[in-house]
C-alpha cells in the first residue's frame, strides 16, 4: 500500500524554497572556500622572501673585511667582500637578526670585522683613551696658561716710575735701539 | 711685615708640595705615548722569522677533525693560507695538490688547508673545483692568520719535525719541484 503511494506533489513555492538553499549552501562554501584557501597555501614552502641590498648594505655598512683595511663592507669593490654581502643576504633570508648575523661573522673572522669593536679585553683602549687623553689637553693648556699669567710682567703703570727703573729702562730702550739698528 | 712672612711662607709650602696633577698629565701622555709606539712597532714587525718556534695553532676542518700543531711533532708540517676569491691561490692549487698525493703514503708530511677570510660554500666549492684531497678548515677568529702574521693569500709556511719554522712562501708555488725543495731537506734530518 505503501509502495502503491503516488509520488509527492512539489509546489512551485517548495521548488523555489530548495532552489534558494541550495544557492545559499553554495555561497556558503564558496566563503568557506576563501577563508580557508589561503591558510592550506601557506603551510606549503614559500620561496625566500626578496632581501634588498638596502637592507644587506644596512649591516654591512658597519663591518670591515680584514683583506681590505679601512673600507667598509658595504662599498669595498673586491670579490671576497661581495661574497659575505652575499652571506649577510642569505642569512637575512634565513631570518637571522642583525645581531646574530654580526656575532656570526665576529666568531668566524673575530671582532676586528665590527666598525665599532666591542668593549672589552685591550678594546677598552679604544673608549678610554680618548676623553682621557682630551681631559690631559685640557690640564696641561690650563696649566701653562697659569703658568705664563705668573711669569708675565705687571701691566704698566699711569704712575710714575719709581727711582731706581729709570736706569733699567735707560738699558732696556738702548738694547732695543741698537738691537733695530742691527737689522 | 708679618703678612709679607706669611705670604711667603705660604709659597714656600706650595712650592714643596709635590705637583701630583701636573706629574699625573705628563705621566699620562707618556703611558699613551709608550701604546702608540708598542701598537706602531707591532703592525710594522713582519712575518715570523725562520728558525723560530713556529706558532701554535688548533685547526678545525670542514669536517670536523682537529689538528694541534703541538701534537704533530715528528712531521714535516705544510700550512697554506687560501681563499675561494684569490686568484693566484688558484695557479697553485694544482701543485699542492700533486705534493700532498706523493709525500702521502710517507706518513710524515702533513699538508693543511686554511680558509682564510672566506665563506664555507665558497670554500668548499673551491675544494670541490681543484679536488683538494689534504685537510682543509677555516681559519676561525684569523686567529692562525694573526700568529703567523700573514699579509695575504697565497701564503705558504713549512715547519719542521721539531716544530721549528724552516720555510716560508708569501706567493704561488708555481711547481712541484719548487715544493719538493722546500720539503726534502727537511726529510733528511
Amino acid at each position: 500500500m505503501r509502495n502503491n503511494q503516488p509520488l509527492r506533489d512539489v509546489s512551485p513555492t517548495r521548488r523555489m524554497t530548495a532552489a534558494l538553499l541550495w544557492m545559499v549552501g553554495l555561497l556558503l562554501l564558496a566563503g568557506m572556500t576563501l577563508i580557508f584557501v589561503p591558510q592550506a597555501s601557506a603551510q606549503n614552502p614559500t620561496p625566500p622572501p626578496a632581501i634588498s641590498d638596502d637592507q644587506v648594505n644596512a649591516i654591512a655598512k658597519e663591518m670591515y673585511c680584514p683583506v681590505c683595511e679601512n673600507t667598509p663592507l658595504d662599498v669595498c669593490p673586491t670579490q671576497a667582500c661581495a661574497e659575505w654581502r652575499e652571506l649577510i643576504r642569505e642569512k637575512l633570508a634565513e631570518g637571522w637578526s642583525e645581531a646574530q648575523i654580526k656575532q656570526y661573522f665576529v666568531d668566524r673572522f673575530g671582532d676586528r670585522v665590527l666598525a665599532t669593536p666591542p668593549a672589552r679585553g685591550l678594546n677598552w683602549l679604544v673608549y678610554v683613551i680618548p676623553p682621557i687623553a682630551i681631559l690631559l689637553g685640557v690640564f696641561l693648556l690650563y696649566s701653562a696658561f697659569r703658568a705664563w699669567r705668573r711669569s708675565a710682567p705687571p701691566p704698566a703703570q699711569a704712575s710714575p716710575p719709581a727711582a731706581g727703573s729709570a736706569p733699567a729702562s735707560d738699558e732696556y730702550v738702548r738694547r732695543l735701539e741698537e738691537e733695530l739698528r742691527n737689522r | 711685615m708679618s703678612e709679607v712672612i706669611t705670604e711667603s711662607t705660604q709659597k714656600v709650602a706650595a712650592r714643596s708640595r709635590p705637583p701630583w696633577g701636573r706629574i699625573l698629565a705628563w705621566g699620562g701622555l707618556a703611558v699613551l705615548l709608550a701604546l702608540l709606539f708598542f701598537g706602531l712597532l707591532r703592525t710594522q714587525s713582519g712575518g715570523k722569522r725562520i728558525g723560530a718556534r713556529a706558532p701554535e695553532f688548533t685547526l678545525t676542518t670542514f669536517d670536523g677533525q682537529t689538528y694541534r700543531l703541538e701534537e704533530l711533532r715528528g712531521k714535516v708540517v705544510v700550512v697554506n693560507f687560501w681563499a675561494s676569491w684569490c686568484k693566484p691561490c688558484e695557479q697553485e692549487a694544482d701543485e699542492l695538490e700533486a705534493a700532498w698525493r706523493y709525500y702521502q703514503p710517507r706518513g710524515d708530511v702533513l699538508f693543511l688547508g686554511v680558509a682564510w677570510t672566506d665563506t664555507d660554500k665558497k670554500s668548499l666549492e673551491y675544494l670541490q673545483k681543484f679536488g683538494i684531497t689534504y685537510p682543509n678548515g677555516p681559519d676561525l677568529g684569523t686567529r692562525m692568520a694573526q700568529a703567523y702574521r700573514i699579509t695575504g693569500v697565497p701564503e705558504t709556511y713549512i715547519i719542521d719535525r721539531n716544530g721549528v719554522l724552516a720555510y716560508a712562501k708569501l706567493s704561488p708555488f708555481l711547481s712541484i719541484e719548487e715544493l719538493k725543495s722546500a720539503i726534502d731537506p727537511l726529510l733528511e734530518d
